[in-house]
């Protein structure tokens, strides 16, 4: 008895302990960030491999998605005799919510987790401590360009997601199913503010790359060097991206969309 | 490890392609571009009430579409709606054209529709079609039934 609740109180403590921990990492990869700005060869790098190798996957999926989208929406949208406003029903869904929440799960799970098990794994193999016995502050060279190539590429990244729906939507609803071209097109434009709907729609992609960047830096920083916490940090990091991602949408949309 | 210069190409590839998609939201998905055909002219049509048509809704003859509404004003002295309306070049209608306002579906859309008479003589550019039918207020309708069948009792 007296044994769970010792393990009770050090679990609890633990987590409040990596909480803070992980607040320290965020305040000092900030401040490390500006010395990013002189070499952008090392931002270069990242983004390519957080930005571009995430490119197909965001927009494959983007495009099925939005063809999903296009053929539910018409189905129910058609008993009501209402399919030209398919337009706007595709492209406020994926602008608004799932073109920003998809595109950040899918980049938690393809580029977050590789941060982790990338960080992770130089942690268990001493390269970061080699570099601080070299003097190099592995939060200046390792993780502050990984930081940023993360908040740079999700908003991008998110972009392409809601754009290729909306072209995939286009493509079943207009191509396959008949609605009118010139309805889903007008519909949209005349449905989908730029002020309320796009640009909080990148508001909400910029906050979930700060998150996920953060948290994948974090767990893999933060990592038990060895390959079985290595492996168990990169579940942590897409498991607590997407409850991250989710938690803060939902507040994120009270937020923007709550007085409408 | 790929060279530097793809690496580069691709890196830069991404970010193009990250703010067209950008361009594209609002271009094309909102509404902060103004619309503007090539091949096209312009014809405008007086409507007592033009009802809940909004700009670029659809124009179409027979249920086939041939242009898009382009703005919507009203008439300061008469207080009536003046739609004007882009149609491809590629279509003349003759000068005794009507208009009316319908709506697609019971909650559709609503769009003009026009139905050409019988005149030799071509609607000219900056045209005005004065013989139309004003979209039909759902609301009035009903009040209009309420009243009558009051009147009845």
């Amino acid at each position: 008895m007296i044994r769970f609740f010792q393990h009770l109180g050090h679990s609890t403590t633990s987590s409040f302990a990596k909480l803070g921990r992980s607040f320290f990492f965020l305040t000092h990869t900030l401040t490390a960030s500006v010395s990013v700005i002189p070499r952008p060869r090392l931002l270069i790098n990242q983004l390519y491999s957080v930005g571009v190798l995430s490119f197909l996957i965001i927009t494959i999926s983007g495009l099925f998605v939005g063809m999903v989208l296009g053929l539910q929406g018409f189905y129910i949208l058609s008993d009501f005799g209402a399919e030209e406003t398919l337009g706007v029903m595709v492209a406020a869904s994926l602008v608004r919510e799932l073109g920003p929440v998809v595109a950040a799960l899918l980049f938690a799970g393809r580029a977050g987790s590789a941060l982790t098990a990338e960080i992770g794994l130089m942690k268990a193999t001493e390269q970061l401590s080699g570099m601080e016995m070299m003097a190099i502050d592995p939060l200046k060279r390792i993780i502050a360009p990984r930081f940023l190539a993360g908040f740079i590429a999700m908003p991008l990244l998110a972009a392409l997601f809601s754009s290729v729906g909306v072209l995939g939507g286009h493509m079943v609803g207009v191509g396959m199913l008949g609605v009118d071209d010139g309805a889903y097109w007008s519909q949209m434009q005349a449905g989908l503010d730029f002020q309320d709907d796009i640009i909080n729609g990148i508001i909400k992609s910029i906050v979930f790359g700060f998150a996920v960047s953060w948290i994948s830096l974090f767990e893999g920083y933060d990592a038990i060097p060895t390959s079985e916490g290595v492996s168990r940090a990169t579940t942590r990091t897409v498991v607590n991206s997407a409850f991250t991602i989710l938690g803060l949408d939902f507040i994120l949309t009270a937020l923007m969309f709550g007085d409408i | 490890m790929q060279n530097t210069k793809t690496q580069d190409t691709l890196v830069g590839l991404f970010v193009a392609c990250g703010i067209a998609a950008l361009f594209f939201m609002a271009m094309q998905i909102s509404n902060l571009n103004g619309f503007s055909t090539d091949n096209a002219y312009t014809i405008n049509a007086r409507f007592e009430n033009s009802g809940g048509l909004k700009v670029k809704s659809p124009v179409s003859v027979a249920g086939v579409r041939i242009g898009r509404v382009s703005n919507i004003s009203i008439d300061r002295d008469s207080y009536e709606s003046i739609v004007e309306m882009q149609i491809d070049a590629q279509y003349s209608l003759p000068d005794d054209t009507s208009a009316s306002i319908f709506t697609a579906g019971l909650l559709g859309e609503q769009y003009i529709s026009l139905e050409p008479g019988g005149s030799e003589d071509p609607l000219p550019a900056n045209g005005l079609i004065d013989i139309t039918q004003s979209a039909i207020v759902l609301e009035e309708i009903i009040g209009q039934f309420l009243f009558d069948k009051a009147a009845e009792e």
